[in-house]
């Protein structure tokens, strides 16, 4: 047999080779149960072309990279969200990371204010301050920030439902400190479409939901430079128990769906699409990890420039911030986590990551402490400073291996768009629970592969310590945040001034009920001290509240 | 009511929390062990989620909640279900709650407990066993 190098030759010996050879008895699946083969050769990429596939990091498809020298020009943003208790807990919490080197703020909110109620609503009983900071109005905002200069620092707000609504609040207070609006720098997660497929924090139904994204896209693109109106998320949807697959194509195909709905309002799609930013799950398995965040690039920048007819190469550009996976996370043995997360952190940065938030050990127990938080931090640092892993930019492209899952990935996503076409487009699909029970079948079928002792969790399903007694510190919030928030919120209602809050609220329903952009009107009611719960009430009368169909 | 009587379960979130994805994957689990669920599904408030335990006729009320507000969540439904006379149905759950928690709520009356990493045939285990002293006891 002749010898070739297109690697058929070495496939068919590796394959005689391995069939006489001993094989264990275990999964050799992926993570989301992709098998996957023992060798890759140059013959799994003969369909890759270098140049149309590949090129070079910062030019398109960017699967390489989305800019040049990447870490070497600058590094990722180590971002760790956080945010617990009162406002004014929280500012103390954001100085202390702020000067332990974090280079970015993130603002977890708790849920009321997740939901667009105030911490007095009854609904809110046991809630408040518990997995994020309460915000109720403009003056929680000016505590929350109280001595860190808007101006200076970028902001990542992780907020959905109200996110119009807390972003007013967010603008003026950088007004109150005396910076103007389009100087300043963050991004708002106000991805609604994945509310409502995985994390199930909605208020409004979904087209006037879609409606207020849109409206802070414009508000965006025309008074706000250096702000991302929308952070595009798979993370949620893969803690839903989604497969690395799903969580490409359905975050993709939310993002679709956002640029089709500015589009429909008469945006410039070049005008827009430079300021949308995804947020991506860092899950276990490294490899598949890894290809997914370059496929996710490479999808982004043909859909933008072949489909959609973007001009503009930073319209193609895919900019990313990942997280490390909380389902990953084991309350047993919870210091083994720092060692998935350093895991999972570094198939972020090798998949080329803009900013990352590594997860604390402690995070399947309770909020971190400071201590967890801490090393957390640390273990990007260690990433960052001491693996040399920055030093060259997608060090794995050209794997056999890397190149060909990459192109698989994409070609998988591709199948998941033509399906969600069929059902009528995102929205269509995301009422009628497509994606929903994808990711529900694919939650189910993990836990049982865990129960069959398919796939392994260390401490969990295996190398378990039956004795094991827990004995890490946990943070602990009592009662008295919900106390101190209600009495706050009270005192915000009496010093405000009554007549002018019924003015802009009376205002903000004729607003919803039109199609005026309404970030005026709510940058109107939050100067006024309107709060969250106010707010959204007013739309709520207007838009209506959705519950989803329960099913399992 | 004979013990090969199928076992029903009310599996709800309740409050604010909206993942799901624990509720859902026992709710499947339950119903191919043979169980009889009842998913009530996201927001439910603990007046809601007695009320329908209670129109259902349901053995156990299963929760989860991983938002932090179990302490206050768990004795407000057992508390509810105390004064509409279903203080027998078995109360149990998981989430996020730290072992403390945990302990100081089965004090006031739920049954067991899970946190993240339990089995789901120990979850069923647990449900089968109970409801079937439950059932003894009662007659």
């Amino acid at each position: 047999m002749a010898k070739t190098n297109d690697g058929l030759d070495a496939a068919r010996r590796h394959k005689a080779a391995v069939e006489s050879a001993k094989t264990r008895t275990a999964d050799f699946t992926t993570l989301s149960g992709e098998r996957v083969d023992s060798l890759y050769t140059p013959s799994d990429i003969a369909d890759v072309d270098y140049e149309r596939d590949l090129g070079v990091p910062g030019e398109y498809p960017f699967t390489r990279g989305p800019y040049p020298n990447m870490y070497r020009g600058r590094m990722w943003t180590m971002r760790q969200f956080s945010g617990f208790g009162t406002a004014h807990e929280s500012n103390q919490r954001y100085k202390y990371l702020l000067s332990q080197g974090g280079t970015g703020l993130s603002v977890a909110f708790d849920l009321p204010t997740l939901m667009g109620l105030d911490p007095d609503d009854e609904r809110a009983e046991g809630e408040v301050g518990r997995c994020g900071v309460s915000i109720a109005s403009l003056r929680d905002m000016e505590t929350l920030f109280d001595g860190i200069d808007l101006g200076s620092i970028s902001t990542s707000m992780t907020i959905n439902g109200p996110a119009a609504i807390i972003w007013a609040f967010y603008i003026a207070a950088a007004e109150k400190q005396g910076t103007q609006r389009q100087k300043l720098r963050g991004t708002l997660q106000n991805d609604i479409l994945k509310e409502y497929i995985a994390q199930k924090e909605f208020i409004y139904p979904p087209s006037p939901s879609m409606r207020l994204v849109v409206d802070t896209i414009e508000f965006a693109t025309r008074e706000m430079p250096l702000f991302h109106p929308v952070s595009i998320s798979g993370y949620h949807i893969r803690e839903a128990g989604s497969t690395a697959v799903q969580e490409l194509a359905f975050t993709l195909a939310d993002g679709f769906g956002y640029v089709e709905a500015s589009l429909a309002r008469g945006l410039d799609i070049d005008e827009f699409a430079p300021r949308l930013s995804f947020f991506f799950n860092a899950h276990s398995d490294f490899f598949e990890e890894i290809c997914k965040y370059r496929a996710a690039r490479r999808i982004w920048a043909r859909h933008m420039r072949e489909h959609y007819g973007a001009k503009h190469e930073n319209s193609w550009r895919l900019r990313f911030h990942t997280q490390t996976a909380g389902c990953s996370l084991t309350a047993q043995q919870p210091e083994n986590n720092i060692v998935r997360v350093a895991l999972q952190a570094l198939s972020g940065v090798l998949g080329g990551t803009q900013s990352l938030h590594t997860n604390a050990m402690d995070e399947t127990l309770a909020l971190p402490t400071d201590k967890a938080a801490k090393i957390a931090l640390r273990t990007q640092q260690v990433i960052a400073h001491e693996t040399g892993v920055t030093n060259v930019v997608d060090p794995l492209g050209g794997s056999y291996f890397v190149e060909a899952m990459t192109t698989r990935m994409e070609q998988q996503a591709e199948e998941y768009f033509r399906k969600i076409e069929g059902l009528g487009g995102v929205v269509a699909a995301t009422e009628a629970g497509f994606q929903q029970r994808e990711i529900g079948r694919a939650a189910y079928r993990y836990q049982k592969e865990l129960e069959a002792r398919q796939k392994i969790m260390v401490g969990v399903n295996e190398c378990i310590e039956p004795e094991e007694d827990v004995a890490i510190p946990l943070l602990k919030i009592d009662m008295s945040t919900e106390r101190h928030c209600r009495a706050a919120v009270a005192d915000v209602r009496r010093g405000r001034d009554s007549k002018r809050v019924e003015r802009c609220l009376r205002e903000l329903k004729d607003a919803a009920r039109g199609e005026t952009n309404l970030m005026p009107t709510l940058l109107e009611c939050a100067h006024a001290y309107v709060t969250v719960g106010e707010a959204a009430a007013a739309m709520v009368d207007v838009f209506g509240a959705y519950r989803e169909p329960a099913v399992f | 009511m004979s013990e090969t009587e199928r076992i029903r379960v009310l599996v709800a979130k309740p409050g604010l929390d909206g993942h799901d994805r624990g509720a859902r994957v026992v709710a499947n689990a339950l119903r191919d062990a043979g169980m009889e669920v009842i998913y009530a599904g996201l927001q439910q408030s603990p007046q809601m989620v007695v009320n329908a335990a209670i129109q259902e006729d349901v053995d156990v009320v299963a929760l989860s909640i991983l938002s932090g507000a179990h302490m206050t969540l768990f004795p407000r439904v057992l508390q509810l279900l105390r004064e509409q006379g279903a203080g027998d149905i078995l109360v149990t759950g998981g989430g996020i709650m730290s072992a403390d928690d945990m302990a100081e709520l089965q004090r006031q009356g739920t049954g067991r407990l899970f946190g993240p990493g339990t089995s789901l045939q120990e979850a069923i285990g647990y449900i089968r066993a109970e409801v079937e002293q439950r059932r003894a006891q009662r007659g």
